[in-house]
Order: structure tokens, then sequence, then C-alpha cells
């Protein structure tokens, strides 16, 4: 006997049955072919303009830095702000998302792709942000490479407020929505609350463990403040 | 007895029984006071539970057996311990599960079982008492009597009445004492480590009397106390709320 | 590990000593619990989320042939392969087999209670293979050759110094002179050893937190980001995972992520959570060639259906860990297994054996925290009293506890006997502490009076008293 039919075999027999009947079937099925949100925390509901509050509330509260845009246009002055303002010199590896390809970059060096491991800042493009928790949605895809989401030390990441929703479930709403297939999920989701952090040593806090040591967002509000 | 009294039928706890009968009297007049009849039938020992604990289900079913047949008769049934109460509420049907006959018998026993503050507190309404006491004093809570029996704020309610008391909170009022039945005697060393730290909680609050509900727990926590020569005294609570305190020294303390 | 449960009143004497282990677990028994409760007070939904927790994983459970099924063919059609391992062998042999058809030599690792489990470091290492753990904790006790001592921190025990001390003694190509007196300086070393681990690997091994029937997904969370470059780097992507880990939908999987970072640190979630389906595809520009998941059973599905069935809820925050007054007291390692604490007396047993594991079931207090903050609801004390039933009824007690209980039943079962001998003992030993109120120590030594007074008694019972005061009998 395989082993996946013995594992089978035995979860039956203690669960006291043979396999499962074609009606009881027929409502899990159902369950995975039209998933339901379960209890949603309040939290995240609100007009727009309050998801962008506590979505920025909830990102600083985790150590990411925010700035705030009026348009896409002003990504690369930000970024070659925030790059002066810390000190990180003008290099920048940047995701090839056609949004971020077509700005101009002019004052900065700039090259497009994966990360090979060798890149002191990263940017790149949200698939979406959740207020709920300040957290981002990454998507792997020719696009937008996964490297550059932990490889480098400075995680820039561009949120169109467009994207921003108020929780987890909404995304996967999305995703599901704008797929053409069942395989909607991109081979890597990535949420992402903050630069990566460790308290393995003595339970102190420490940020920038393997991933990177700072996470900066740049939300983009077509009606927002500049700054 | 009259018709408008409440029959109920004293559960005393071995511990009470044989440690601290002051308790049990203490019981007694509070719950006499506030209208009720009482019973202590002379065919009661142990609830059963450090057997339950073990392991031992069927020395703790014939236990739980005897309190049924000897307690089902009453309009209530009291314990001044929080977790013998919960030893028949909550685990006597647990026991019973696969016994139909002794189950109807064990869940019948169960919704009239209480523990004594909470009987005082929700089922007779007392809100006060009269009782004195000029002390600071903070109050442990017992594991099982919280978290099986939501015992919280009957205590505090009720000390809150007791003229001359004045209540401080320790930070870790909920923290386990070390005691845990057999557990102090199987495992001394982690349990009195365990105690410790609960004493230290206990005396950073600068109290001057420590109270309790369960006197396991209180003779854990006060034993531990006179071992590391702490002058803190230890009571149950009922002897403060019933005001007997001047009937017995504190627990594990000498006349003085 | 080796499992060394049936030492732990030995483990736990040396635990109690060690000062470094106790400032270590001080720490830890305020910090998580408070974290814990301010992450509580902000979710005004957290009960309701935990009880939604509890359904899902029941539901799933009930279920959980189907919903593996299930998974398993999301997961092919993604283009993953999944393998299935009855016990720690054969899930050793599949992830050896794997690395072994692609001529892998390095190995990274995220943190995996799975591997754990499997010893899989141990046994790749006899096959001449270079495992790596990448989370710090893990990599530290690596390097140490310890097990680890927390399920999600799993270098509690350790000191500075003692990190200080490893990485001297294994980073020997770095100067001598260099300074490692800050906690910084000790990330930055190790950030920086394993960058070149990172990349240079040829497998990647993660655990899972969760397995998503509906899209074949598996999840991991972590803080440090290793997760990630482990399974994003190499070519080879493995993860290692158990049967009850599998969830019906992403919104499940929300559900129980909505609790489980509360739960264990007090984070509103982790730092990275991240959902891997399948392989590399053509237009993906990095990622693993191949994805494959090892579902180990290891006596699991024998705990379905029974006395332990509930424990399968388990989602590993380590929350019943983090509340315990016997872990805060003695640590990890005393148990001897790599699940430690509540969870893991009632899950040690079941996967290695009663007989191996004896004293866990009974290293509590039985004061209920655990059940109190497990974000699914598990009654962990009623589980740890199935097993001391099974003990009981199958003879692994010792018998001086045996006698002991039996003897007490004996009398307890016989009231008049019972309260005519009681009244003799108490009335002596009333007499025995008449003036300190206590007595220091009895003629036969034993567990109270070693660390404690005892207290007392009045001196006559309450039932002589009653009797003589003409109280109401029935």
């Amino acid at each position: 006997m395989s082993s996946r039919d013995y594992i089978l075999g035995r979860i039956r027999w203690s669960l006291g049955r043979g396999a499962m009947e074609r009606e009881d079937d027929l409502s899990l099925v159902e369950r995975l072919s039209q998933p339901k949100a379960n209890l949603i925390p309040k939290r995240g509901s609100g007009t727009p303009k309050q998801q962008i509050s506590l979505f920025v509330k909830m990102a600083k509260e985790v150590n990411a830095t925010v700035s705030r845009l009026k348009s896409l246009d002003g990504v690369p002055r930000a970024v070659a702000k925030y790059l002066k303002d810390n000190d990180l010199g003008t290099a920048i590896r940047i995701a090839p998302h056609p949004d971020l390809e077509n700005l101009d970059w002019s004052k900065l060096h700039t090259s497009f792709g994966p990360s090979a491991g060798d890149d002191l800042n990263g940017l790149v493009m949200a698939f979406a942000g959740v207020a709920e928790t300040g957290s981002l949605a990454l998507t792997s895809g020719a696009q937008s490479p996964t490297t550059l989401n932990f490889l480098p030390d400075n995680h820039m990441i561009v949120l169109k407020a467009d994207d921003l929703v108020g929780d987890y479930e909404a995304v996967y709403a999305r995703l599901r929505r704008e797929s053409n297939s069942g395989d909607f999920m991109p081979r890597a989701l990535n949420w992402v609350a903050g630069p990566s952090r460790t308290a393995d040593i003595e339970q102190t806090l420490l940020l920038g463990a393997h991933g990177p040591r700072k996470l900066h967002i740049l939300l983009v509000e077509s009606d927002g403040p500049e700054g | 007895m009259s018709e408008n009294e409440k029959n109920v039928g004293l559960f005393v706890t071995c511990l009470v029984d044989l440690f601290r009968p002051t308790v049990a009297f203490a019981a007694v007049k509070l719950m006499e006071d506030a209208g009720c009849s009482i019973c202590v039938p002379e065919r009661q020992t142990c609830c059963g539970q450090p057997a339950y604990n073990s392991g031992d289900n069927e020395d703790a079913k014939a236990m739980a057996q005897m309190v049924i047949e000897e307690f089902e008769q009453f309009d209530y049934v009291v314990a001044p311990s929080g977790s013998c109460a919960a030893m028949i509420r909550v685990h006597y049907p647990e026991l019973f599960a696969d016994c139909p006959d002794w189950l109807t018998r064990a869940q019948n026993l169960s919704t009239k079982t209480y523990e004594l503050l909470t009987f005082l507190s929700d089922v007779l309404h007392v809100d006060k008492v009269e009782a004195a006491l000029d002390r600071t004093a903070t109050y442990h809570d017992s594991c099982s009597g919280l978290r099986e029996l939501g015992i919280k704020q009957q205590p505090r309610k009720l000390l809150d009445s007791v003229e001359g008391l004045e209540l401080v909170e320790a930070e870790q009022a909920e923290r386990c004492c070390g005691f845990g039945g057999t557990f102090c005697l199987k495992f001394s060393d982690i349990s009195s480590r365990i105690t410790d730290d609960k004493c230290d909680d206990l005396l950073k609050t600068g109290a001057q009397t420590v109270l309790g509900g369960d006197l396991g727990c209180l003779m854990n926590i006060a034993g531990r106390m006179t071992r590391r020569g702490e002058t803190v005294e230890v009571r149950h609570i009922a002897e403060v709320l019933a005001d007997m305190c001047d009937e017995v020294p504190p627990i594990s303390q000498g006349k003085g | 590990m080796k499992l060394n449960a049936h030492n732990f009143k030995e483990n736990a004497k040396k635990a109690l000593k060690d000062n470094d282990l106790q400032a270590s677990l001080q720490k830890l028994g305020t910090g998580f619990p408070l974290k814990r409760l301010a992450a509580m007070e902000r979710l005004p939904e957290f009960e309701d989320l935990r009880d939604q927790a509890r359904d899902i994983k029941d539901h799933t459970l009930r279920h959980l042939d189907f919903y593996l099924e299930q998974f398993e063919s999301r997961v092919v059609e993604t283009g993953g392969k999944v393998h299935w391992a009855r016990d720690i062998k054969d899930g050793r042999k599949i992830v050896y087999e794997i690395c072994e058809a692609v001529g892998a030599k390095t190995i990274t690792k995220g943190k995996s209670m799975i591997g754990e489990e499997m010893a899989i470091n141990e046994y790749l290492e006899e096959k001449g293979l270079i495992p790596i753990e990448t989370d710090l904790g893990e990599y530290i006790i690596q390097l140490r050759n310890e097990p680890p001592s927390h399920i999600i921190a799993p270098a509690i025990h350790l000191r500075k110094s003692h990190v200080e001390e490893a990485f001297r003694k294994t980073h020997t190509e770095l100067p001598k002179d260099r300074n490692l007196d800050a906690p910084e300086d000790l990330l930055v070393e190790a950030r920086t050893m394993l960058r070149k681990k990172f990349i240079a690997a040829d497998v990647g091994i993660t655990g899972a937190n969760f397995m998503v029937a509906e899209t074949g997904s598996t999840v991991i969370v972590t803080n440090e980001g290793n997760g990630d470059l482990t399974q994003t780097l190499p070519r080879i992507h493995i993860v290692l995972c158990s049967i009850e880990k599998v969830v019906p939908t992403l919104e499940d999987c929300t559900t129980l992520l909505r609790v489980l970072a509360r739960s264990a640190t007090g984070q509103e979630q982790s730092v990275y959570t991240t959902f891997s389906t399948g392989p590399r595809g053509e237009t993906d520009p990095d990622g693993p060639d191949e994805f494959h998941v090892v579902i180990l059973d290891n006596g699991r599905s024998r705990m379905l259906g029974h006395d332990t069935h509930d424990m399968l809820r388990c989602i590993r925050c380590s929350a019943c860990i983090n509340h315990c007054p016997v872990y805060q007291s003695v640590g990890g390692h005393a148990y001897g297994s790599i699940y430690p604490g509540p969870m893991g007396s009632v899950l040690t047993p079941a996967l290695y054996g009663l007989e191996k594991s004896c004293d866990l079931p009974n290293a509590s207090t039985m004061c209920g925290k655990c059940e109190e903050v497990c974000p699914v609801r598990i009654p962990i004390p009623k589980m740890l009293r199935s097993w001391r039933k099974k003990q009981w009824e199958d003879g692994p007690v010792p018998t001086m506890q045996r006698l002991a209980m039996t003897w007490w039943a004996w009398w307890a079962l016989r009231p008049k006997l019972y309260h005519r001998v009681a009244g003799w003992k108490m009335r002596i030993m009333g007499f025995m502490g008449r003036k300190s109120g206590h007595i220091k120590a009895f003629p036969l030594k034993n567990g109270w009076t070693e660390n404690r007074d005892f207290p007392a008694p009045e001196g006559k019972t309450f039932q002589q008293r009653w009797s003589e005061k003409g109280g109401r009998r029935t």
C-alpha cells in the first residue's frame, strides 16, 4: 500500500467512516469553489480617507516609514529624497513594472529586474495594501520579482491609494476577479508588515534580520497631500 | 427549618473538615444570615478530585456516587472551595459521560452546586456583610474557581463591604500558586518555585493579609510564607466575611 | 532530537538552578503575555475570531481526507509534487531522495517543527549533506548542537554571551579581535555569514503554518525574512508539513492568521506571511524550479477521533507555553521533547508513546491558563487528564503514587471510619503545631515539607465539632 493510501485510510478509519459520501462531498466542494469570508474585523472598514489614515498609522507602528505623493510621477523624486536623507547612495534596483519603468529616473542610477543579492536599494510595486494592519500584498510575476522584496537592504514599495483596501479578504476577492483561470494565485503572495526583525537574542527586538533593514512606503493618492 | 428557607447541603471539603473547621462555620454563618438552613451530611469525605486528576477514574466515580447519593436531596449544595465545587459542577457530568443513569443524577447535582461566594452573590444576592477588619488585604484568584466557575468579582464585591478593609490588587492575582493538588508533592521543587513567584507578587502589594477561596492554595501559600519567614497573614475569605478572624490564627501561624 | 522526556524531573532540577535560564524565563513570562493582552484589547472581535478559528479547524479535521486530497490535486495542478510520509523514517528518506536527485550539497532551512520532529538535519548530515538553519535562533542552537527550547523562540534559554561564544567558535575566518558586545553586532555577523549561504544553497527547506486546500498553497509566517530567502533562492523548495495543517480556503487561513501572531508574540501580524503556490512559472523572473510538499503523519491520524483529537487544532502559536507556570519555571529543555509546555505534554505522548514520556502529562498544576489563552480553545487540561487516565489504566504510574491514591480512596469511601481516624490524627497534628501553627517536618520525608511548612490543623475536625454542637444532619 502506498503511504498516501495508508494515511488517508487511517484518517477514515479514525473518523469511523469510509471515503466521503457524494452529498457531503458537494457541500465541501462548494465551500472550496465559492469561498465565503468569515468574521472580518470592523477596524478596516470605513471611507477611503479613514482607510488611508489607518493604513499609515498601522504601517508606522511596525516601523515602516511612509511618504504620501500626489502622483506616480512624483515617485522618482521621493525615492531620490529618501535615499539622500538616509545616505543610501543613488543606485537602485527596480521591479520591471510598466508603471515604474515609464517614470523619469534620470537623477538616479537605476536598473530593472530581480536581485542577485548585491543591491543596496530595491523598489517594487504593491498589488494591494490592507488598512487593517498596514500590510502590503506583493504578488510575484514578470513585473514583480520576489527577490527584490527580500535581498536589498532597503525595501521601497509604491502603493496606489486605489489599491488600498480594508482587509485581506478584499485582496483575495480581487485576485480571483482579475484572474482568467482557476489559477489565480501568483507563485508567491508576500504579505509584508514592516522591515524584517528578530528577537532571538535575549528577546531584544532588532530590525533588519535577514530581510530588509528598512521599509519605506510611497503612497500615491491622486488627491492626497504632497510630502 | 421554615418553608421559605433554602435547604442547603454543606459540602465541607476534606481540607476544611480536617484543617480549618472555622472556614465551614464561617460558611454556615454567612448562609444562615442570608436565610438558609444548613445541613451537614456525615457521609461525606472527598469530592474525588485527587483521584480524578490522577487518572484514577474508578475511585473518582465511587466517591462521586457517594456525594451524589448524599447531596441530591438538597435545594442547593455549597462548598467553601472553587476547586471542589468545580469538580462537582463541571467534572462529575464528564466522569459519567458514558453511564446514562448516573449522568442524569450528576447533571442534576451539577446545576445546584455552588462555590460559597458565587452562591452568596449570584444566588442569594448578598452584596454586603456585617464584618470589620482593619487591614490591607489582597485577593488570590484560585485557578479552578476563576477559570471553571468564573469567580472574580464576587469576592471583591463582598470584601468591599467589610469595614476597615482596604483591598489592593496583586499584579498577577490570576497566576497559579503552584499547589495543583498532588502536583506539589510530585514536583515539589517546581511547585515551590511557582509558589515563590506567587509569594513575591503578593508581598509586592504590601498587603497585611492574603485572602483566597481555596484552602489548598492558601495552605500552600501560607506554608511557603512561614518557611520563608514572612509575617504576612493568610486566611480564607469566609473567615473575614463572617467576622470570625478572632476565632483562629492565620493559616500556618501560631496564636502569637 | 532524541527524546529525553523520561528525565523530566532531573532536567527540571537542573533548570531551576540555572541562573541564565531563569533570567531568560523571567523575561519571557512577562514579555509575550503582556503583548498578547495588548493585542487582544485592540481587537474587539478577538474572542469571536477564536470561536471561528476553532470551528474551522474542527470542520477541517472532520473532513481531513477530503481536504488533503483537494490540496494534493491543487499542488499537482500548479506544477508541484506531494509526498506522503507515514513516519519520520519515511519523511527523511523522501527529503534525502529529492536532494540526491539534483545532486544537492548545501541546504538552507527555514524554521520547521516538522523538520525538528524528523531530526532532518542530523539525517542529512549523516548522508554527507550540509543543512544550515537560517532562522537566527535556530542557527544559534544548531551551532551549539542543542535542540530548541521553545517552538517559536528556539534560543530563548540563551544569553548574549552564549551566542557570542558560538559565533567566535564557528566563524573562525573573521578577525579574532572583532567587537561582538552588542546584540546588533551579533545580528550583523549572522546576517553576513548567512547571506552567502542563502545564495549558494541548492535546496531550501521550509515548514508550513498552513496548507490551503483551495489553492494548493503552503503558508509560512516569519519575522526575519529567512524563510522567504530560503524558499526563493535555491532551485528546489521542499515544504515539510503535517496532515493537520490543511485548511479549506484563503479566508479560513486568514481567520487563523488573525489569531496566530496575536496569540504568539502579540503582533498584529508577523512581518512576512507568504503563500507559496507551485514552482516558478514561465514568466517568473525568480523562484524555485521545483516545489515539493512532504506531508507527515507520524501518529497524527491515530489521534483523530480519539481522546487527543482536539490537539490537532493546534496552530503552534506557543501561547500555552508562554503562559504556563511550569514552563516559566523550568524552560523547554526540561521537557526533553521538541514540543515543550502544555501543548507538548499532550502531543509528545501521542507522537512518541506515553511510556517514554510518563512525567509530562503530570507536570501541570492544571491551572487551566493554557486553555484560557489557546486561540483555538483546545481543552488542554482535559487532555492531560486523559493521558493520566491511560497511565493509571495501563500501568506506568509509580507504585508509591498508586498506593497513596488507592489508600486515600479506600478511606474516603468509608466515611465513618474516616471521620473517627481523622479526628485522632488531626488532634495529634494540631498538638504538634500548637505553638507555631505549623509543622516543619514529618518523620517521613515528603514533597510538601521539603519546601514549605505544613499548616497545623485547628485540632478537632469540623465534623466532630458539628456533632458536638448538634448541627443539622440528614
